[in-house]
């Protein structure tokens, strides 16, 4: 069998979900086995033009992480769909948003202004932003346009498979590459890499009856190693995350799920999910005494859309004068 | 023209829908905006569907059960009073307004209370004018 060629592309993340990758080992040797990698910035010294060059879907595999933030993560996302013949949307990022989408709270100027003069790190005594075009003694330098909305990658292109996980965990990257390496792919937008029931149900945390009158962050309490955290008042998105990775947050490391697998199958809004989930708890029926209860939770949107608020329903901040 | 602003009523099958029948087999009048959605109960509402509302165009979402202690499923009215004060503050830092989401209790014999209800909601979402739930800024 001809050798695949596969395309590993950073957008907007971190670039841990190439270190997931990496993070396989000798994994590697079998990714090396099957196919043959055209590009990957992280690890190889492929250009943007090799790819330009290339037909139609001559890629045969494009692994996306991350989502689009700005004009270059567009113009390369809307590239590598062309050029591939499978997108896969790898990573809480390119799946959900991710991280980078809570900025979807602010605009861009906001976003702009806080990171390159208000933060407590910064000395920027002329208040200087960066400028898309500049031109300097050498000629003109042109930078990728920051957006003010992020976006997941199926928002800006049509995506084949996503691959959830911040990051993907080690041994689902190998089940997916093993997937790949035996042509076993499941039907067109499935997500891959992942488990079909919720965290909460893989969970091995025994769970009680839960009635809930105060919620607490993690760094707020002392807490039972072996008991359910939502059972002594600790927000853990287990309930309307995707299991699949191990419970390596709520088993393996003693902490709450975050939620980065992204809503549990035939959801579109792992927030609102959630909200659900966690209203039921609250024990009391007086709207003042469960209003109190609520307004004990910090910044509500961040907590329970984590990673998926850029995929959600309304994706970003509302406002009038400006979306 | 002036704005007619487009309202998604999810009415509870029991006290609400029957509350909204009566309103109109008393001929009472009131403001035409609300499209009223049956459900079996306010606690069938997922707060997902209000999100869902507002991206498809929607400028304003009315809620209505039976009161409390009389839901026909005996708590399922309570447990919207707590999706719905979450909800509140989640929507709050998605920038809905306040006045766009409204939680009522209306009984199967209140046909003019729900036209009261349904004229005020809509004078106030009138007053704050159109949501921008469909247009996205992404650039």
């Amino acid at each position: 069998m001809a050798k695949l060629k596969l395309a590993i592309y950073w957008a907007a993340g971190c670039g841990g979900c190439d270190v997931a990758i990496l993070d396989t080992n000798e994994g590697l040797l079998k990714i090396a086995e099957i196919a043959d990698i055209v590009l990957w910035p992280v690890a190889t010294d492929h250009k943007y033009e090799e790819i330009e060059k290339m037909a139609d879907g001559a890629i045969d595999i494009c692994l996306i992480n991350g989502g689009v933030r700005n004009s270059e993560n567009e113009h390369m996302t809307k590239l590598l769909r062309a050029k591939s013949k499978i997108v896969v949307a790898m990573g809480a990022c390119a799946h959900q948003g991710g991280i980078p989408g809570l900025a979807n709270l602010f605009t861009k100027e906001t976003v702009l202004n806080r990171a390159y003069r208000e933060t407590p790190s910064t000395e920027n005594p002329d208040g200087i932003l960066p400028v898309q075009r500049f031109s300097a003694q050498e000629g003109e330098l042109i930078i990728p346009e920051f957006y003010n909305t992020v976006l997941p990658t199926a928002a800006v292109v049509d995506v084949d498979y996503f691959m959830p996980g911040c990051p993907p965990a080690i041994h689902q990257v190998a089940a997916v590459v093993d997937i790949i390496a035996k042509g076993d792919l499941p039907p067109k937008g499935a997500v891959i890499g992942a488990s079909d029931k919720t965290l909460c149900d893989e969970c091995t945390r025994p769970k009680e009856d839960r009635k809930v009158k105060k919620f607490y962050r993690p760094h707020e309490i002392i807490f039972d190693n072996q008991k359910c955290f939502l059972d002594q008042g600790i927000i853990c998105l287990g309930p309307a995350t995707r299991g699949g990775c191990g419970n390596r947050c709520t088993v393996k490391s003693n902490m709450p799920c975050r939620g980065c697998y992204g809503p549990a199958p035939k959801v579109h809004d792992q927030g609102t999910k959630f909200l659900s989930a966690l209203a039921s708890v609250i024990d009391s029926n007086d709207p003042a005494e469960i209003n109190s209860i609520v307004s004990q939770i910090a910044d509500p949107v961040g907590t329970f859309y984590r990673f998926g608020l850029a995929a959600s329903y309304l994706r970003r901040k509302r406002s009038n004068e400006k979306n | 023209m002036s704005f007619e602003p487009k309202i998604v009523g999810f009415l509870c099958n029991w006290c609400s829908y029957a509350g909204a029948d009566l309103a109109g087999t008393a001929r009472i009048k009131y403001l035409p905006n609300v499209r009223p959605v049956r459900v079996m109960c306010s606690g069938r509402v997922e707060p997902s569907f209000v999100m869902k509302c507002f991206a498809a165009g929607a400028d304003g979402v009315l809620i209505t059960g039976c009161h409390p202690g009389d839901c026909h499923y005996h708590e399922g009215n309570y447990k919207t009073i707590r999706r719905y004060s979450l909800l509140k503050r989640v929507l709050e830092q998605f920038g809905v307004e306040d006045d766009r989401v409204r939680l009522e209790w209306v009984s199967a014999s209140e046909g003019d209370r729900y036209a009261k209800v349904v004229d005020e909601f809509v004078k106030k979402v009138k007053a704050l004018g159109p949501f921008n739930g469909t247009k996205l800024l992404v650039k």
